[in-house]
């Protein structure tokens, strides 16, 4: 679920990784990153946080209906998929489309979950266009203090 | 309307970087529609503001992390959204209305009156 560790919320790095991913679109420098790993503007975005209790997932998918969304766990893949309806008409005489940047259409986002995580125990929320998904992680694999007696 | 490059930012709050959110912008009859995508924006966090003939969207993504999360990999790296336009002067601005829901602003603004079309008769003379 790792595609880089040395991944920190700031411009110098934001950029680093840019120029990484174009390096690689021109079959330059190749430095290993997630087989699953897709170009940038994909959608949704997704962000993912880690506490030694759960696996955290934000996937920025913003105007979907929460009924129409689809979240799975098989064999260790988290996969999020939907539908996104358009907001454009068609152009027509009366009608100019100006821009027509927002993503529409099928979607589909694969994470790759750590080991530990339960499947058993997940919860989803959608709040303010983010889905949030948080899988437990297995009780067992959680750090514990051990008495010495 | 046509969009502002921010070569020179009028106040400092301008120079923190920002993402681009996506947009649609359709033109009919009678105004202009403007879709953004504004996800994890709540809606005391969304700017719109109309300064002059400027029009600025500008929103701070608020998701709450548990305390003592760890990013692991991060496809949106900056809380903060914003883009810039220029409008043009037969838009009525101050007619101008703005819904957002689940992290998609609309924003409508209409043409003044006097920019509506209008069928003009013509006499025979």
């Amino acid at each position: 679920m790792y595609e880089s560790l040395l991944r920190f919320p700031t411009d110098l790095f934001a950029e680093l990784d840019r120029m990484q991913r174009e390096m690689q679109g021109f079959g330059g420098l190749s430095l290993p990153s997630s087989i699953r790993a897709v170009g940038r503007g994909a959608f949704p975005a997704i962000n993912i946080g880690s506490t030694p209790t759960a696996i955290r997932i934000d996937a920025f998918a913003p105007g979907i209906d929460p009924a129409k969304l689809s979240i799975s766990i098989d064999r260790g893949l988290l996969t999020i998929a939907g539908e996104r309806a358009s907001d454009v008409p068609e152009e027509s005489e009366k009608l100019s489309v100006y821009a027509h940047e927002r993503a529409v259409g099928p979607f589909k986002r694969v994470v790759s979950l750590p080991e530990d995580a339960d499947p058993a125990r997940v919860a989803a929320t959608y709040r303010d266009g983010v889905v949030t998904i948080a899988v437990q992680r297995r009780e067992s694999a959680q750090p514990r203090r051990i008495e010495v007696k | 309307m046509s969009e502002k490059r921010e070569v020179a930012p009028r106040t400092e709050e301008r120079h923190s970087p920002a993402l681009v959110p996506p947009i649609d912008v359709l033109e009919d009859e009678t105004g202009i529609t403007l879709f953004a995508d504004l996800p994890g924006v709540p809606m005391d966090r969304l700017t719109v503001r109309v300064d002059g003939d400027g029009l600025l969207i500008e929103g701070e993504i608020a998701v709450e992390t548990p305390e003592g999360t760890t990013l692991a990999y991060t496809e949106v790296q900056t809380p903060r959204l914003r883009r810039v336009f220029t409008l043009s002067r037969e838009l009525d601005t101050t007619k101008s209305d703005a819904a957002f829901k689940d992290g998609v602003l609309k924003l409508r603004i209409p043409k003044a009156e006097h920019a509506q079309p209008r069928r003009i008769a013509v006499n025979v003379g």
